[in-house]
């Protein structure tokens, strides 16, 4: 299994021909505190770079991109309850949602974990 | 002048701190063709404090003014008494001449009356939540059918014939502009259900229907049950948005809410606010619980401060403008908030209890002068149920009487003629609201010139 | 993601319970807190006496109440106490300054209050036959002349509820102009700095939104709009003076760029309170621009409203705007051009953005605020209002980082960004050190392009000796946010409350008052 980041911080992980998507760490800690977050449903189709989900702060609201292309499989149904988790989780527990990957091409040109860190060091 | 505090002094000492040679060097950047070298020719200048209300008064005094003749004007705004302290209450400067609640520390007042007012419009609609107001009914039924399409994503509205035209009129103009299908007619005067279209309403329903919009009591006064209506449009997994125009009548007839509307919205004009030509009105707004992030408009909600003590913050603004801009759910920001307030209070000073009994005696009010002016030679009632506004039918033209009876001094309601000017048939029809605030010598004074005129 | 983290801390910092004063009651002297009307009501309780209702059959088919309604009354005495102990925990311009910037809090005169309350207006149905009117049709037609005067505009749709209503009132007529002549544009250009209605409306309004950056110095990046406007631009929203406190010097190239790419010109027309008297927005070339009779022409903000946004038009769009307008006829009375007749006078008209007629309470307060101020008076207005803001502006720049000070002039505010704040001390923390200090803070966080932005206005009705303390206090505690005074983070002490917790408010909403907290809470 292995993890990507993209420039606008989400990471992605990818097993096979599924994959599970969340934000990062840095994410979270910029938006503050999560008060919401909106998943997309299983069955959804999604080319790379629509907006998959949403995640919302008090003072700010933000788009989750599909990273790749694909058909969503399940989202992540804690978060309507406990939408904190991705504050105190946010590349375990507190992921979004989870899809199949149509087109493994696309994973080309994403950052691994130490491209990413050195991404948001130059912010 | 009255209102400016600063003297020739200050100014001096001003521009000297702030190193400007004159007031023009601030406006430098204006450029120097489009600058005006002094005041705009042909407006007059100041005035004082009684020149101004001998100018305004002069105004006031060409209009007839409600409380000058016998009252019967309903059709969206409802002449009700308002009680002294509403006013009194409202013009405190700490509520008059404050802002927006986005500082919460210091506006637990006006933040504290809106969670209570939202609490009271939720309770009165008998839905889960409600917004801190809209502007007024037409821009909220328009809100809501807005809101329908993002619940649903579908864009068909089917709107009762029942629905104030007004109403419909707003929703077809914007309607034009974001895309939706407007599915809309005009009300017949059915013998005991005027307005009611319900065979026309569940026909239309299908899968493109986001919402079918119901107007309780309707336009013509009807009042019918919406059960049905909403279990056939659920059925489809469409919206049921009921209107209010009179929020009076849920002190006696049941609420949409209760009859498993998903939405409702109205005007709350008759508590508090009064009649002011049409506005500043009060939008009510309220839906269920699960579809609050796409609610329209500001929401207060319950929190605690630093201290654990109890407070209310303005809240879910991610939906609004300022936060999600060209993706909030309204681009609504100022609302009616002081008209909110006025509402408020009233519904305050009623409490179940005055609500239940206003309602009772406007309705026992109405219905005797629906007797009495049903028995003018040449006027017959159309409506079966109805609340404090029905429909009668004359044997000729309703405009031109309602003219004449405005000659007698009598404001006698409102022609189908004026709302429908294409004729067909409703141009007899003369719609007539009947409140507290009409005696039984109002009654009989509009009787009796209302035979003068159709002899 | 798109990351937009520009914004404030939500969540304070646990305060210790103050006891330092105890009181069986927990209020403090005059500081009373109110429950709930609910907690304290009851559903029998009524303020009001009623007639007796009249015997009679019911005609209600059948609909009647069958279950509570659960609304809690008060008597008379119990609701002024209810709402006035309530309205004693608001600040107000009654009670001291309140340097919102782009909002415009200025004294609201009473006289305006008596007017607008006299019954020849307040007591006029919409509906009513239009000759038992003349009086408020006059007063709509002398408040237009007066606003068209004002601006040099050729027309003015009065029916707009409020700000936002205006802007989307001034983008449906452009949009209706442009599809008479067969143009479907798709897009609106919006300056970064712009206020979070105008993307809102365009969007409301079908249109996609794209930004146009701002320069260094504050002001709409001329070339950068330049580049992008194309057939494809329907209107460029722009606020002038800006929303950084500036007055947009290009304004005339601007508008003749957006022409000259067969587009129009939508003016926010906010800030207004800066220029008018001094420079007239249809000499710049605006096409349409919004009026916040609630700013401006100081009708009360009320607590969020209500307001009045009546739009001044170009001859060109007047013949779209909406329905009901009023007309002067030749013998000097008005008539109400309306759906019926509108074929006739106002074929293309976009047709009617709310029932009735505006904001007629609205329009009375601020006609006879136009009409005591008057031409000349309007003008020292704005003078002032820019002679209090660059006060402010001069007297704080060297505490204060203020980015565009060297831009010139401010107009009627001016902006401080949080530069210079000790480490982990924010804007949010000074508006709060504020509060204790007695004022309402200044907007803060808008506009997006200055960061942790603090917008002072200060408007004409406040004295120099009010702006000296008040320059005196915001000093103080700026001076303490660079000292990286940490006790910053509790303020405000000496609110009614502390900070509020948000976080908590949004996971959760309780929007409604429910019976079972109260149930619970005993337990």
């Amino acid at each position: 299994m292995a993890r990507y980041f993209t420039e606008e911080h989400e990471w992605i992980d990818v097993d096979g021909d599924s994959a599970t998507i969340g934000i990062t760490d840095y994410a979270q800690e910029q938006l503050g505190d999560i008060v919401f977050v909106e998943v997309p449903d299983a069955g959804a189709m999604l080319e790379k770079g629509d907006d998959a989900a949403v995640v919302e702060s008090v003072k700010a609201a933000s788009d989750v991109y599909a990273p790749v292309s694909g058909e969503v499989m399940e989202g992540n149904d804690l978060l309507a309850e406990e939408p904190g988790l991705v504050n105190s989780a946010p590349e375990e527990e507190g992921w979004f949602f989870r899809m199949t990957l149509s087109d493994k091409d696309e994973l080309n040109g994403l950052m691994d974990a130490k491209e990413y860190k050195d991404f948001i060091a130059s912010l | 002048m009255r209102y400016l505090p600063l003297n020739p002094a200050d100014r001096q000492a001003m521009l000297a701190t702030i190193g400007a040679p004159d007031i023009d060097a601030l406006f430098a950047d204006v450029p120097e063709e489009a600058r005006l070298d002094g005041p705009i020719e042909g407006l007059p200048g100041h005035a004082s404090e009684m020149a101004v209300e001998r100018a305004m008064g002069a105004m006031a005094r060409k209009n007839l003014s409600a409380g000058d003749a016998p009252f019967f004007i309903g059709c969206g705004a409802y002449r009700h008494h308002i009680p002294a302290s509403v006013d009194h209450l409202i013009q405190r400067g700490e509520f008059l001449t404050s802002y927006t609640p986005y500082q919460p520390e210091i506006a637990q007042g006006t933040l504290q009356a809106l969670f209570e007012f939202q609490t009271q419009v939720a309770r009165l609609y008998g839905c889960e939540v409600a917004n801190a107001s809209m502007y007024d009914g037409s821009t909220a039924c328009w809100e809501a059918i807005a809101m329908a399409r993002r619940v649903t994503r579908r864009g068909k509205a089917i709107l009762s014939a029942g629905l104030h035209p007004h109403y419909v009129s707003v929703a077809q103009t914007m309607a034009r502009f974001t895309g939706d299908v407007i599915d809309s007619a005009l009300p017949d005067l059915t013998e005991g259900a005027p307005g009611d279209d319900s065979a026309r309403l569940f026909a239309a329903i299908d899968e493109d229907t986001s919402c079918v919009v119901v107007q309780y009591p309707n336009v013509l006064g009807h009042i019918g049950d919406l059960s049905e209506l909403a279990a056939r449009c659920h059925e489809k997994k469409a919206l049921l948005i009921a209107v209010v125009p009179e929020p009076v009548a849920l002190g006696l007839i049941r609420s949409p809410g209760e009859m498993d509307a998903d939405i409702v919205v109205g005007e709350g004009q008759s508590l508090g606010v009064g009649l002011n030509f049409g506005g500043p009105y009060v939008g009510l707004f309220a839906c269920r619980e699960k579809h609050v992030r796409q609610m329209p408009g500001r929401i207060a909600g319950e929190t605690v401060d630093a201290a654990g003590k109890r407070g209310f913050v303005l809240t879910l603004s991610t939906r609004e403008q300022h936060i999600r801009r060209e993706k909030a759910t309204s681009n609504i920001c100022t609302n009616a908030g002081l008209c909110a307030l006025a509402f408020s209070v009233h519904m305050t000073l009623l409490g179940e209890k005055g609500l239940r009994d206003l309602a009772a005696l406007n309705h026992a009010k109405a219905v005797r002068a629906a007797t009495r002016l049903a028995n003018v030679p040449g006027v017959e009632l159309v409506n079966g149920p109805f609340f404090n506004e029905f429909t009668l039918r004359l044997t000729e033209e309703a405009r031109p009487v309602l003219r004449a009876l405005a000659d007698r001094g009598v404001l006698g309601g409102v022609s189908l003629g004026r709302l429908y000017p294409d004729g067909d048939g409703r141009e007899n029809g003369l719609v007539v609201a009947v409140t507290e605030t009409n005696t039984q010598d109002d009654v009989v004074a509009y009787a009796a010139a209302l035979e003068e005129v159709m002899a | 993601m798109s990351m937009l983290n520009e914004g404030r801390p939500t969540r304070p910092i646990e305060a210790e319970p103050d006891t330092a004063a105890d009181t069986f009651t927990g209020n403090r002297a005059l500081m009373i807190d109110e429950p709930l009307v609910f907690e304290i009501g009851d559903t029998d309780q009524c303020g009001v006496d009623f007639d007796e209702a009249p015997e009679g059959e019911s005609r209600i088919g059948g609909l009647e109440r069958n279950r509570p309604i659960g609304l809690a009354g008060l008597s008379e005495p119990q609701t002024v106490r209810h709402y006035t102990r309530l309205s004693r925990q608001n600040y107000a311009i009654d009670l001291g300054l309140f340097p919102l910037g782009s909002c415009t809090m200025k004294h609201n005169p009473r006289l305006d209050e008596k007017i607008a309350r006299l019954p020849g207006f307040a007591d006029l149905h919409p509906l009513q036959p239009v000759d038992t009117l003349q009086g408020a049709f006059e007063v709509i037609y002398e408040l237009a002349v007066w606003l068209m005067k004002l601006t040099g505009m050729y027309g003015v749709a009065m029916s707009p509820k409020a700000g936002a209503h205006g802007e989307l009132c001034g983008i449906l007529a452009i949009r209706s102009a442009l599809e008479a002549r067969g143009d479907m544009r798709e897009v609106v250009l919006v300056p970064e700095s712009a206020h979070g209605t105008n993307p809102a409306t365009a969007a409301f309004a079908g249109y996609r939104v794209e930004n146009i950056p701002a320069t260094a110095e504050g002001r709409v990046d001329l070339e950068a709009l330049k580049a992008r406007l194309g057939p494809d631009v329907a209107a460029l929203m722009i606020t002038n003076p800006n929303t950084c406190g500036l007055f947009e010097r290009e304004m005339k190239a601007i508008s003749d760029a957006v022409h000259a790419a067969g587009a129009f010109v939508y003016c926010d027309g906010a800030n207004f309170n800066a220029i008018v008297g001094k420079v007239r927005p249809g000499d710049l070339g605006v096409d349409a621009m919004h009026i916040n009779l609630h700013k401006t022409f100081s009708t009360p903000h009320g607590g969020g409203g209500p307001g009045s946004g009546p739009v001044v038009l170009s001859e060109e769009l007047s013949a779209y705007g909406p329905l009901p307008f009023v007309a002067k006829q030749r013998d000097g009375s008005f008539r109400l051009i309306e759906e019926e007749n509108a074929a006739e006078i106002h074929p293309h008209g976009f047709g009617r953005m709310a029932a009735f007629h505006g904001q007629m309470g609205m329009f009375t307060r601020a006609l006879a605020y136009i009409l005591s101020h008057g031409a000349d008076g309007l003008r020292q207005v704005a003078e002032d209002a820019v002679l209090n803001a660059n006060y402010i502006l001069r007297s704080l720049e060297d505490v204060l980082d203020a980015p565009f000070a060297a831009s010139g002039p401010c107009m009627h505010e001016a902006v401080f960004s949080d530069a210079g704040f000790a480490e982990g001390l924010t804007t949010l923390d000074v508006a709060k050190g504020l509060i204790d200090e007695g004022y309402h803070p200044m907007t803060m966080y808008f506009p997006l392009v200055v960061h942790g932005a603090m917008l002072v206005e200060p408007t004409e009705t406040e004295s120099k000796g009010t702006l000296d303390t008040f320059i005196g206090a915001l000093r103080s505690v700026a001076e303490r946010a660079k000292a990286g005074d940490e006790s910053l983070h509790a303020a405000p002490v000496f609110a009614p409350r502390r900070r509020l917790d948000e976080t908590a408010a949004a996971r959760n909403p309780v929007l409604v008052w429910k019976e079972t907290e109260q149930a619970e809470a005993a337990e």
